[in-house]
């Protein structure tokens, strides 16, 4: 928070009023009416998929690909509602919802069966399947899900505006949709998995201890598709939620990055489920704030974006302190002893 | 006679209730090349350690030279000329054989100077290696040499190697020996240390025995047949065993020509491991460390899966079927390391009593926890086993080796098992909690379960023991009655190839 006043300063801007921008006028500032609802739209793709990476994250696998599944969930789900436009169901925004947590999940699946079967690296997997997924995106809005009466515009019919795909918001002036309903729904679930299930319990061995993992009982294989398919089933739904809801339609830049955010927000909530609900909040709100800042401060969106970042890195410096000491040793010739920070045992990893 | 270089005179080193090493005197002679032997936990790291200035003895004192020496840390013994070559390399897979020979070095020269004399060295002591390849690429026997040209490069007087072929191919030990006996020739004083007998009987002209943290003899292997060395380390105090064999039950656990390679870099593989156990009996499987032990564990407990009917439970082949599904059929393990595999360290003993025992203690229901269940059953482990901890709560790493074995061990019993499998069951336990563990062994078999102990502790082993087997280098021998076996026997099977079929090549 200091250095990003100094930030501000060193912009010739007041640090204070930049600080009161970005955390306090989105909830309590003059356009707060407008600016609230937006925190929940915000933070709820965001909740959504970072509790699902949790689980991964907390096992040792990493998937680094929640927006090519958030794409990918987005496409399917409106692909299978415009299959049947202008059908008036009741059934077809759950049908969509379902297809948008398949093909999530299908996306996650190209990673998972490749390292269980081959043993590639997830993480480089996923990540290329993102650029793979966003060129599917362009490809979607310009080709097959183009809006017959869009003049040739590129993007698809405006799913938020009808009404048998529409996900609308819920409770007027709160931003409350199916998505972050879901959200909260997915933290509950978490919660309950991570404490009372033994797939959470699972997952927490496999993530402290490995080989007690291994001696326990389980199945890597099956944890490796079990965490990528729960995440990537999760941010599929969350993209579904997001293109008939705020987004509206499928369009090329429909994504926003919340795949990636997400993975900062997991690690902001120190993978629990409840920090990353609060993780979720937070990292809305510099969004929102940021905007505000932009626009009424004049602040470079760089700068905005670099005081995240340290936001970020502040914090998680902070938890890599507490779990270990620095030594500083007088002359680094001694090989197996220097420079290695110290595991104390003061400091429980949790 | 060639001159005393390193003489040990009345070293005594005590830990918390275990005396490493008590009263050693011997004496190292310059250009000789001189063998340390023992079991495993009879002292031998302890001394090396302290002559290396790694640990500070409580008593005695030590001459280098006919100079008083007493390095207060490792870089003080180098600089007195005292170098060691570690069991477990410590070099850096990313950064050339050069650039962490200067790591390890005080006052490095300039790169391409150090180049020059690793290649020069290298050349003169036989030891083939190209200063400028990542250390990543070599082989075990290469990162050796680096470590090895890395003490070279200080011109010592002693050098000391802690178990230089335990991860060695025959080809690499037969190019370590003459390097070794190289140095000898000009003059180099070699601390040798090892438990392969005919590795000593090749290359040493002196031994000293150390058993339980005494010097128990001394004698010129070269004279000296493996099989009375055995006997000297293995000590005339081992006790005979007096349990009557069990009446012979059904077969409960069958291994039949189990061969597995290691899943581990420098693990070791199993060949042809055959024995069976049946109800109500005790086998005993000895053998030094490192010999197949984990391997024959872990093919056992499901973590290794091996072919069907390599593994057989009450005639039913379960080489193929997982951890969980073995639990569930009644067989149970114990791995050696207790901290990270038979138990997460930082979880709690509830948890961890629910690591094993979700399946036979019913503690999970459509995959939900029953912590309450969990929390009892880690309450009865306590208890029943005399675990000292404030309670079920607390995180494992809180507690001693002793009272987290004994937790482990517990944790497995409680289970009623109908076949149990433990690897060093009391391995760094104190001798009340070894005692416990071994009589709820023991009362374990005595109401009918087939028990399986593998141990480096002979004593152990020969106090609970119905049957007898040696594992050497991944084979296990023919398992045999342990009353009425004789410590010479004893000594053959640990020794295995090198007694009965001294032609095995190494």
């Amino acid at each position: 928070m200091v250095a990003g006043g100094l930030l501000f300063a060193a912009l010739g801007k007041d640090p204070f009023v930049a600080i009161r921008t970005i955390f306090w006028d989105p909830l309590f500032g003059d356009f707060a009416s407008y600016t609230r609802p937006q925190l929940l739209i915000k933070a709820g793709p965001l909740i959504l998929i970072a509790t699902g990476l949790s689980f991964g994250f907390r096992a040792g696998i990493w998937n680094i690909g929640a927006e090519g599944q958030y794409v990918l969930g987005a496409i399917t789900g409106a692909a299978v509602g415009l299959a049947v436009y202008p059908s008036e169901s009741r059934l077809i925004f759950p049908l969509m919802v379902v297809a948008g947590a398949l093909g999530g999940f299908a996306w996650a699946m190209i990673p998972a069966l490749l390292k269980v079967r081959f043993g590639t690296n997830e993480i480089l997997v996923s990540l290329m399947l993102v650029y793979v997924a966003t060129n599917l995106l362009a490809w979607a809005a310009l080709g097959p899900l183009q809006n017959p009466e869009g003049r040739g515009f590129p993007g698809s019919r405006n799913l938020s505006q009808w009404s048998a795909s529409a996900n609308p918001e819920l409770i007027a002036g709160t931003g409350m949709h199916w998505g972050v309903v879901t959200a909260f729904a997915a933290v509950i679930a978490a919660y309950v998995l991570l404490a009372r299930h033994s797939f959470g319990f699972n997952v927490r061995l496999a993530g402290q201890a490995p080989r007690a993992a291994a001696f326990a009982g389980v199945n890597p294989s099956r944890l490796v598709v079990a965490c990528m398919g729960l995440s990537g089933a999760l941010a599929g739904v969350a993209g579904l939620f997001e293109v008939t809801g705020p987004a509206g339609q499928i369009s090329i830049d429909f994504n926003v990055g919340y795949g990636f955010t997400a993975i900062i927000v997991a690690f902001l909530g120190r993978l629990h489920p409840i920090g990353i609900l609060l993780a979720g909040l937070l990292m809305a709100l510099t969004y929102i704030g940021g905007e505000i800042a932009q626009t009424q401060l004049g602040l470079p969106a760089a700068a905005i974006q670099m005081f995240q970042g340290m936001l970020l890195f502040f914090l998680l410096a902070m938890d890599l302190l507490v779990q270990f000491r620095l030594r500083w040793k007088a002359r680094a010739i001694e090989v197996p002893r220097t420079v290695i920070p110290q595991a104390s045992p003061a400091g429980e990893a949790r | 006679m060639k001159d005393v270089l390193l003489a040990i005179r009345g070293l005594t080193k005590t830990y918390p209730g275990v005396v490493a090493n008590s009263d050693v005197s011997f004496d190292v002679k310059a250009g000789s090349v001189h063998a340390l032997l023992g079991e495993n936990g009879a002292g031998k790291s302890t001394l090396v350690k302290t002559i290396y200035g790694l640990v500070r003895p409580d008593a005695g004192s030590m001459t280098l030279a006919g100079q008083p020496y007493a390095p207060a840390e490792p870089r003080a013994a180098r600089a007195a000329g005292v170098a060691m070559v570690f069991q477990h390399f410590s070099l850096f897979d990313a950064l050339s054989v050069a650039e962490n020979i200067a790591l390890g070095m005080e006052g490095p020269p300039p790169m391409r100077d150090l180049a020059a004399r690793i290649t020069q060295v290298s050349r003169d002591y036989g030891l083939p290696l190209d200063p400028h390849r990542t250390v990543g690429d070599l082989s075990a026997g290469e990162r050796q040499r680096v470590e090895i040209i890395r003490c070279l490069l200080q011109s010592p007087r002693l050098l000391i190697m802690d178990e230089p072929t335990s991860v060695l191919t025959p080809q690499e030990v037969e190019i370590l020996f003459r390097t070794l006996r190289r140095l000898r020739e000009e003059g180099l004083a070699i601390l040798y240390i090892s438990h392969k007998l005919e590795e000593i009987r090749a290359l040493c002209e002196e031994a000293t025995i150390l058993r339980l943290g005494k010097v128990v003899a001394t004698c010129d292997p070269r004279a000296t047949s493996a099989r009375q060395m055995a006997e000297m380390m293995v000590g005339g105090t081992l006790r005979i065993p007096t349990r009557a064999p069990s009446p012979g039950g059904e077969t409960a656990l069958e291994v039949q020509g189990l061969s597995a390679s290691s899943p581990r870099l420098h693990g070791t593989s199993l060949k042809g491991v055959t024995f069976s156990v049946s109800k109500g009996e005790v086998l005993g499987i000895g053998g030094v460390a490192g010999n197949g032990q984990d391997e024959l564990l872990l093919a056992l407990s499901g973590e290794m899966r091996v072919a069907p009917g390599m593994v057989r439970l009450k005639g039913e082949p379960i080489g193929r079927c997982r951890p969980s599904d073995r639990r569930a059929r009644g067989l149970l393990c114990a791995p050696e390391e207790r901290n990270g595999h038979a138990s997460a360290p930082d979880m709690s003993l509830i948890e961890n009593a629910f690591l094993t025992g979700k399946v036979r203690e019913g503690l999970a229901r459509n995959g939900f926890v029953s912590w309450a269940g969990a929390r009892d059953f880690a309450e009865r482990i306590i208890k029943d086993f005399d675990v000292r901890t404030p309670g079920p709560q607390v995180a494992a790493r809180a507690l001693s080796g002793g009272n987290l074995q004994k937790f482990v061990i517990g944790r497995e019993i409680l289970q009623r098992p109908e076949v149990l499998v433990v690897n060093q069951p009391t391995w760094g336990v104190d001798a009340a909690a070894a005692a416990a563990i071994r009589q709820a062994l023991l009362d374990l078999a005595a109401n009918g379960a087939a028990v399986v102990v593998v141990s480096q502790d002979l004593d152990e082993l020969m106090e609970i023991s119905d049957r007898f087997a040696a594992l050497n280098e991944g084979r296990l021998s023919a398992a045999r009655p342990a009353r009425g076996l004789t410590v010479e026997e004893i000594g053959l099977m640990l020794g295995g190839a090198h007694g009965m079929e001294v032609a095995h090549v190494h």
